[in-house]
């Protein structure tokens, strides 16, 4: 099989053999990681540009990484404000980097869509770094091939995903990836963070995350921003860490074998306790290495894949 | 100066007429409607296989005039109305400066009548400024020819300044025209919330942020027996709340949108800026309910928040980009599909975009008397046209039914007996 998408937008509408596929591609990256030298010419003459709207250190710097080791030039570019405060149009500041000939443009952006509305417009490849609260796919690929490194597999398994569903960027990412995948999905939080409606998306709803948890494979919890705090969906951090945490006790209720998961940066004492997160279960520094095959795996695949392997 | 329209299917819901008769013009006044006119006219426009009624009556549109002047303004905006059969039409005071001043509902009406291809009939706002504050000048403004009032899209939170502005306002039996919506309910929702909200990550607004301003509105208008105008309403709650209201004696009207009675939240997919209005487009559900709501006269008249934006501002991410549609164009096809669906007859039709509208606004026009002024639109029902950004008149061209087929027309449109339109 081959496959050379020109975008990577999502995973919605990613079949499962291509998810496997961009998976295999990292797992042959994985190892120049560990090289004493680790580059490679792959994509000697790419021009890579991370166009980050957002803060996002992890997201950046594992694009940043990515594509310097496999020798593209990569470019960042922090826009502090959103396009309409800084009185240019996305379409513009797009139009611009373009006509400087990048051949991949991957961005963050605050609003859900946007990755959508540039790869329509552009001529170049775009990577969804994360838009807004609608898909995340390089974490969602980077989760599912962490599981797949600690489980051999996903299929029959049962993942939890815990938290601020409704604010996160890459729960809907996540339940298309993971269904795709054959496993089970379970999402929990309190009711102001589950958005109406999701479980059509493919996964059970829970209020109580002793249910949620209890026998599952796999939980994944998420960040609550501390913005949220004392405004209208939590009353407190302090409030939300007593019924929505993961700690030593209520991890006890899945599986003796279970890994713990998160997108980080993680909140110790909110939604993790520090114990659970330096813990034996937890895989969380797995997902960050991990991010950068599936980032090389990406950049590869979109740069034009098995074509570059011939030089 | 004599005009005889020979040989068209006349409807008049105001005189309950739907009969194949002549209509005779003198003068930009209608003298006589019947059968077979004989009588020596200076023009005679054969209507054979056309319907012939009254000027439609569009209560709410955006000029954007003055202030806005990009987006659209009365000439382009008049022009739009003449070319989807439109009359008469209210403007809503989001202009800059907003209308709340005699200075600036003449400065509009002038230009309309001096410069315009349909009459206007200014709403002006409730507060001074739209601020929510201070009572605009009612009285001054109602004699200048404003016909209502509305702070729109910023409805007034403060709830003793409604209630006074009710109060105010039927003291010269003028209605309160309101944009039902509890806007801290709404926070920072960009479409409907729902399935398709949760599946392209956008924040949703919920329902109950519209029915919860309507169910207030109706309380204030209950309480202090002023007549209340309800917007666009787009929900199951809103249409049963105004049907309940209406059962027990309040005096309360609405309105429905072609876009909230044709389109569901499913328009927005692909991040469609075109798709975004507020109130949002809805579920089926809520769209079901406004449909029923027009067919058991729940909903008084349609119209079709006519709201002109620039390409810029709609060219842009989906949570930023401005709300509302151009629909003067539209209209008439659209409106005619519940014909179609047989949710209507075509008198009833007719007359939610004629005689009842008017009558909401007091204002004398959607009939065929003997003695009206001749606003007239003959309408080609079997016409075939598609709606493009090039068969526009409007300035603007933001609209999600771009490229849709459609069936039925206007062909010709008078304004006082002369021709400012025809296709």
């Amino acid at each position: 099989m081959s496959f050379n998408p020109k975008h990577i937008l999502g995973i919605k509408n990613l079949t499962a053999d291509e998810i496997n596929f961009i998976l295999t591609t990292a797992e042959s990256f994985k190892e120049i990681n560990t090289r004493q030298i680790k580059k490679v010419p792959t994509l000697r003459g790419k021009t890579v540009i991370n166009l980050f709207y957002e803060a996002s250190t992890r997201t950046r710097t594992s694009f940043e990484i990515a594509g310097k080791r496999l020798s593209a030039d990569t470019i960042n570019i922090t826009a502090a404000s959103s396009s309409v405060v800084k009185g240019e149009s996305l379409e513009d500041t797009a139009r611009n980097i373009e006509a400087m000939r990048p051949d991949i443009i991957v961005m963050r952006h605050s609003a859900s869509g946007a990755c959508d509305y540039l790869a329509q417009r552009l001529h170049c490849s775009v990577i969804n770094a994360g838009d807004g609260t609608h898909e995340h796919p390089s974490q969602a690929l980077l989760d599912a091939f962490t599981i797949r490194q600690h489980k051999g597999h996903l299929k029959g398994l049962t993942v939890t995903i815990a938290g601020d569903v409704a604010h996160s960027r890459v729960v809907r990412s996540n339940i298309y990836c993971l269904n795709k995948l054959g496993a089970k999905v379970r999402v929990t939080g309190p009711r102001t963070m589950l958005p109406v409606g999701i479980e059509k998306l493919g996964c059970e709803v829970y209020y109580n995350l002793d249910e949620a948890i209890t026998d599952a494979d796999c939980i994944m919890m998420l960040r609550i921003q501390h913005e949220r705090q004392g405004k209208t969906l939590i009353p407190s951090l302090r409030e939300y860490s007593r019924f929505f945490a993961l700690n030593e006790d209520n991890l006890k209720l899945a599986k003796k074998d279970a890994i713990v998961m998160h997108p980080g940066p993680v909140n110790r004492g909110v939604e993790l306790s520090s114990s659970v997160a330096d813990g034996p279960q937890n895989v969380i520094l797995d997902q960050v290495e991990n991010g950068v095959a599936i980032r090389m795996a990406l950049l590869y695949l979109v740069a034009g894949g098995e074509k570059l392997q011939v030089n | 100066m004599k005009t005889l329209i020979k040989n068209g299917r006349v409807i008049d819901p105001a005189n309950k007429i739907d009969a194949a008769c002549d209509v005779l013009i003198e003068d930009g006044v209608i003298q006589e409607v019947a059968t077979n006119i004989s009588v020596t006219a200076d023009e005679i426009i054969d209507a054979t296989g056309l319907l012939v009624a009254p000027g439609l009556v569009d209560i709410h549109t955006h000029m954007r005039d003055p202030g806005f002047e990009y987006k659209e303004d009365i000439i382009s905006g008049t022009r739009a109305a003449a070319a989807g059969g439109v009359t008469s039409l209210t403007c809503m005071p989001n202009t800059n400066p907003v209308n709340d001043s005699c200075a600036v509902t003449q400065y509009i009406i002038n230009k309309a009548k001096q410069q315009g291809s349909a009459n206007i009939y200014p709403i002006a706002s409730i507060s001074k400024g739209m601020k929510g504050e201070i009572l605009a000048e009612m009285g001054d403004l109602k004699e200048a020819g404003c016909v209502g009032f509305s702070d729109d899209g910023i409805p007034v939170t403060h709830g003793e300044l409604l209630r006074r502005a009710f109060e105010y306002a039927d003291t010269f039996s003028m209605p309160i025209v309101t944009h039902s919506e509890d806007l801290s309910i709404t926070g920072s929702g960009c479409m409907h919330e729902g399935d398709v909200a949760t599946e392209l990550g956008l924040q949703g607004i919920p329902w109950v942020a519209e029915d919860a301003g309507t169910a207030r509105e109706i309380m204030l208008a209950e309480f202090t027996g002023g007549r209340l105008h309800v917007c666009h309403v787009s929900t199951k709650g809103s249409v049963d709340l105004i049907r309940h209201a209406k059962a027990r004696g309040v005096r309360v009207s609405c309105e429905a949108t072609p876009h909230h009675f044709t389109l569901t939240d499913e328009a927005v997919r692909g991040y469609n800026t075109n798709a975004k209005m507020s109130p949002p487009l809805r579920s089926q559900d809520h769209v079901d309910a406004v449909r029923a709501g027009l067919a058991d006269g729940t909903i008084d008249a349609i119209a079709t928040d006519h709201a002109p934006h620039h390409y810029d501002e709609k060219n842009v991410e989906f949570p930023v980009a401005m709300n509302g549609i151009v629909g003067l164009e539209s209209l008439l096809p659209l409106s005619l599909r519940l014909v179609a669906d047989g949710l209507l007859g075509l008198n009833s039709l007719i007359s939610l975009l004629t005689v009842q509208p008017a009558t909401i606004m007091g204002i004398d026009r959607g009939t065929l008397s003997v003695g009206a002024v001749a606003d007239i639109v003959l309408i080609d029902l079997e016409r075939e046209w598609t709606y493009t950004a090039e068969s526009l008149h409007s300035k603007s061209k933001n609209s999600p039914f771009l490229g849709w087929e459609m069936k039925g027309a206007a062909v010709k449109t008078l304004l006082a007996g002369k021709v400012v339109f025809e296709r």
